[in-house]
């Protein structure tokens, strides 16, 4: 066993690990950051046009983890037996530098104020008996104040493209009127509409909504970010979710972190390094490192190191967590320990709307973050009171670009032939002259959803599989119901010749063949308190102080907008507290 | 299949295989080149019989019609054939180890085979369906019925000895969809007929003058990895 020693490790090579890295190496510490995966460059593997072939890319998952050497186990309830995740289809997590940002879409938001403190906020408005038996509403711990400057300094790293609407208490432009008040607008100018954006924005102011421009981390124009790294503007290529940019126009950690980090004599990046655990000394109060495999040699290494970063996903994060023993596992019967609690995900549901036969819709034509989104029925801007449901929904068209193989799987709608005879008619109706909408909406938590350690199934690695316990409830059904009625009179206003709603059934179960979202969250939740949040509201474990864990693992319920906006806002509010306060003075950054 | 390895040593043995062919999924360089001498050449993995069974059950699937050619004119299954010999057709792409148990179906794919061995045991069984309830080859018969055997398949009550219909069937019409509408640089879309069919444009990815034309259609046809045009 050889044995290395760095100030800072980082596991993890995505958003949040690249944030942190960079932001430590500015502290003056030496960082070593752990990636399981391969390099990617858009050099190499990203160029035109091998980059751009469905069939590797989105179909065969040439980015993502490889299920075959590790993946998770799912059931829906308590008294199921958890079964593999053996192939990829309900989320696609990333794998190799860049992590899932190398891939994502771009879809930019910055959390909104209600849902960062959605307990209170609740209890506020419609006072403690609105919230449900069994549902662990909780406050982040953190304001949308306090995380302002965090949120424009990662736009301002991004390049992202938007349309602001109020700047320091003035209204400045026609961006989102729910969204609160900024202390600097976009980076960049909004995306163009595409076509189908341009019509949903049409039809959804005339039946009385308020539609903007999605915030996207892909340039609308030439950009040189905050470390001096330059983004090309984006062409619409339509190869943008799943996929890596071959134009450098989409925000990841490949082309807007790391290459300010690259001739750093000071900062190591490993590859093909699986981190194992992390070391904990005797009383497990303290980290003292980690241990990985290095996947090239087939050899177990150590790093030791005074702060160990979780950069490694949301649910990579607590895998490591319960694999090493840092924090109190989560026991749903007892209601007792934080780790593994609170895990949630996201409801998404689309809807499609058929044209005329004479509008085109060009569904190929598109980019992963642009589109026009509104919020009337997300959050709390509407009342919930006599709807008694928790949560919220944007509504949009994000037309990523529809390639033929995902359009040929999902053919002509519901009431079309699957195959033979009339699926061609169906499919090239639907492809052409079709657009679609998402409900895009939050998932709470609830005592009997969470993550621990399967007893049966191991990675290749001779690790136990973590085991997801996850369904959808009642809250959430009837939320997206809500908010779907609402996309009808869109339809209508559309000159729709036909449209299907698509929603969540009472009583469906979480499906693990179909695509949803890669949009995880919680598991090491921060907080106020001990009993039931797993980090403070410094992304710092409660119970071992060197250790960080940063990502959508920290968010207590899910929120209706996408996720990595807050996600690297909060990792630069950490490591903000890490700089200023932790490295001067280790031990926890909140007293007991 | 394995069990789930807990010892040390299986574990390096199992990491040792897995980046040679990581080198292999990420790149595929080695296959693509194969694919590529093989356009139109005898099928590597499928015997004769398979094949005429992919080519009658992919042409049921993906039928020649007045809107175009059905799937064996764009060669899916030589397609389908090539995909055998990837790591995904070798089931690499999968969580393969056991215990392998049965659940609901919302919980996805739970068997010890991967894609190839679908197919073998899949194509066997669905033969001897045919010609215990119709007396002949699947191939052999009328189209008609052909597509009311698919359709018993795909309706979920038909179970082989192995593995029920509607997991094979949903196997092949996956694989279908993806030879008709991939590139051809993987060996089907033969001629991009496939794009044509839907006016999609291939491999152009670069829409600045089309972001909005008002819902005029886009007016290039499509382009491939490997540069023909149509
Ligand atoms: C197709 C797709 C589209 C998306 N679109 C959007 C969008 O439009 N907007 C949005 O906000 N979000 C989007 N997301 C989600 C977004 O990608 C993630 O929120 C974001 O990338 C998370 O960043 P992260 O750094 O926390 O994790 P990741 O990017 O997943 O990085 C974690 C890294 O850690 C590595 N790792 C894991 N375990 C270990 C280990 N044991 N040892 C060493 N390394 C390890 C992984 O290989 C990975 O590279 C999308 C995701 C997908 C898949
Ligand atoms: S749509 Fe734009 S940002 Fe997305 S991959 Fe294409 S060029 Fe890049």
């Amino acid at each position: 066993m050889t044995t290395k020693r760095t100030d800072v490790v980082i596991i993890g090579a995505g958003w949040a690990g690249a944030i942190l890295a960079k932001e430590m190496r500015e502290a003056g510490r030496s960082v070593v950051m752990l990636e399981r995966g391969p390099e990617r460059s858009t050099a190499t593997e990203g160029t035109y046009p091998g980059s751009i072939d469905e069939l590797r890319g989105a179909i065969r998952h040439r980015l993502f983890q490889n299920p075959a050497k590790t993946t998770v186990t799912i059931r829906n309830t308590v008294n199921q037996t958890a079964l593999p995740y053996r192939q990829l289809a309900a989320f696609l997590p990333g794998e190799g530098v860049g992590g899932a940002g190398l891939h994502w879409s771009g879809v930019h938001f910055r959390a909104a104020p209600d849902d960062l403190r959605l307990r209170s906020h609740v209890i506020d408005r419609y006072g403690a008996k609105f919230i449900p038996e069994g549902m662990n509403l909780q406050d982040y711990g953190v304001t949308y104040e306090e995380l302002e400057p965090f949120f424009d300094k990662a736009e301002k790293v991004f390049g992202t493209s938007g349309e602001a609407y109020k700047v320091n208490g003035q209204i400045v432009g026609n961006g989102n009127v729910f969204a609160p008040s900024r202390s600097d607008k976009f980076p960049l100018p909004a995306m163009q509409d595409v076509y189908t954006a341009s019509l949903f924005r049409k039809a959804a102011s005339d039946v009385g909504y308020h539609p903007y421009a999605l915030p996207a981390a892909n340039a609308s124009m030439q950009y040189t970010n905050t470390y001096g790294l330059q983004m090309g503007p984006c062409n619409f290529c339509g190869y943008c979710s799943g996929y890596d940019c071959y134009m450098y126009s989409k925000a990841s950690p490949n082309i807007n972190i790391l290459p300010a980090l690259r001739y750093d004599a000071d900062f190591t990046l490993i590859t093909d390094a699986h981190v194992l655990k992390v070391n904990l000394d005797s009383d497990r109060r303290k980290a003292t490192g980690v241990t990985y495999l290095d996947q090239r040699e087939n050899r177990e290494k150590t790093i030791e190191a005074d702060l160990v970063i979780l950069a490694a996903f949301q649910f990579h994060n607590v895998h490591l967590m319960l694999l090493s023993g840092i924090g109190k596992p989560y026991d749903p019967i007892s209601n007792t320990g934080v780790v593994g609690r609170n895990f949630v995900y996201q409801t998404i549901t689309t809807s499609r709307a058929w044209l005329p036969e004479k509008q085109f819709t060009n569904q190929f034509v598109g980019a992963g973050g642009a589109g026009v989104a509104l919020d009337d029925f997300n959050s709390d801007n509407f009342d919930h009171g006599p709807l008694g449901f928790i949560g919220g929904s944007p509504v949009w068209v994000n037309q990523a670009g529809v390639k033929p193989i995902a359009a040929a799987m999902n053919g002509g709608g519901k009431s079309a032939p699957r195959w033979g005879a009339g699926y061609k008619a169906g499919l090239v109706d639907t492809y052409r002259h079709s657009m679609a909408m998402d409900a895009h909406g939050s998932n709470m938590a609830y005592r009997d959803v969470y993550l621990d350690l399967d007893p049966t199934w191991r990675d290749s690695y001779g690790q136990p599989l973590l085991r997801m316990t996850f369904t959808w409830k009642e809250n959430d059904i009837r939320m997206n119901q809500y908010v779907v009625g609402k996309i009808e009179p869109i339809m209508k206003a559309l000159g729709a010749r036909r449209y299907e709603l698509g929603r969540l059934e009472h009583g469906e179960a979480f499906d693990t063949r179909r695509y949803q979202t890669t949009h995880l969250g919680g598991g090491a939740v921060m907080g106020t308190s001990p009993t039931d949040s797993a980090l403070n509201r410094y992304l710092q474990s409660w119970d071992v102080s060197n250790v960080f864990v940063i990502g959508s693992n920290a968010f207590p319920q899910g929120m209706g907008y996408n996720p990595t906006g807050t996600v690297a806002a909060l990792a630069y509010w950490a490591a903000h507290h890490i700089r200023t306060t932790y490295l001067a003075q280790p031990g926890p950054l909140v007293a007991l | 299949m394995s069990a789930p390895s807990s010892s040390r040593r299986r574990f390096v043995k199992n990491a040792a295989g897995t980046t040679a062919f990581l080198l292999l999924a990420g790149h595929d360089f080695p296959a693509r080149a194969r694919a590529a001498a093989q356009i139109d050449g005898k099928p590597v993995f499928f015997t004769p019989d398979e094949m005429r069974f992919l080519e009658a059950a992919c042409d049921c699937i993906f039928p020649h019609d007045d809107l175009g050619p059905g799937a064996t004119a764009l060669n899916v299954p030589g397609f389908i054939d090539r995909q055998m010999d990837t790591p995904y057709g070798r089931g690499e792409l999968w969580y393969m180890s056991g215990p392998f148990q049965d659940g609901p179906a919302n919980l996805g794919y739970q068997l010890p085979f991967a894609p190839r061995d679908l197919y073998r045991k899949g194509i066997g069984a669905a033969n001897h369906y045919a010609r215990t309830e119709r007396g002949r080859d699947f191939a052999d018969l009328h189209p008609e019925e052909q597509v009311e055997i698919l359709t018993a398949f795909e309706g979920g009550a038909v179970h082989f000895p192995e593995l029920n219909a509607r997991l094979f069937f949903e196997q092949l019409r996956r694989n279908t969809l993806e030879g008709v509408f991939s590139d051809p640089i993987h060996g089907g879309n033969r001629n991009m007929e496939g794009w044509i069919l839907l006016a999609f444009p291939g491999a152009r990815a670069d829409f600045m003058d089309w972001v909005n034309q008002e819902g005029a259609a886009y007016p290039f046809g499509p382009v491939s990895i490997s540069g023909q045009k149509a």
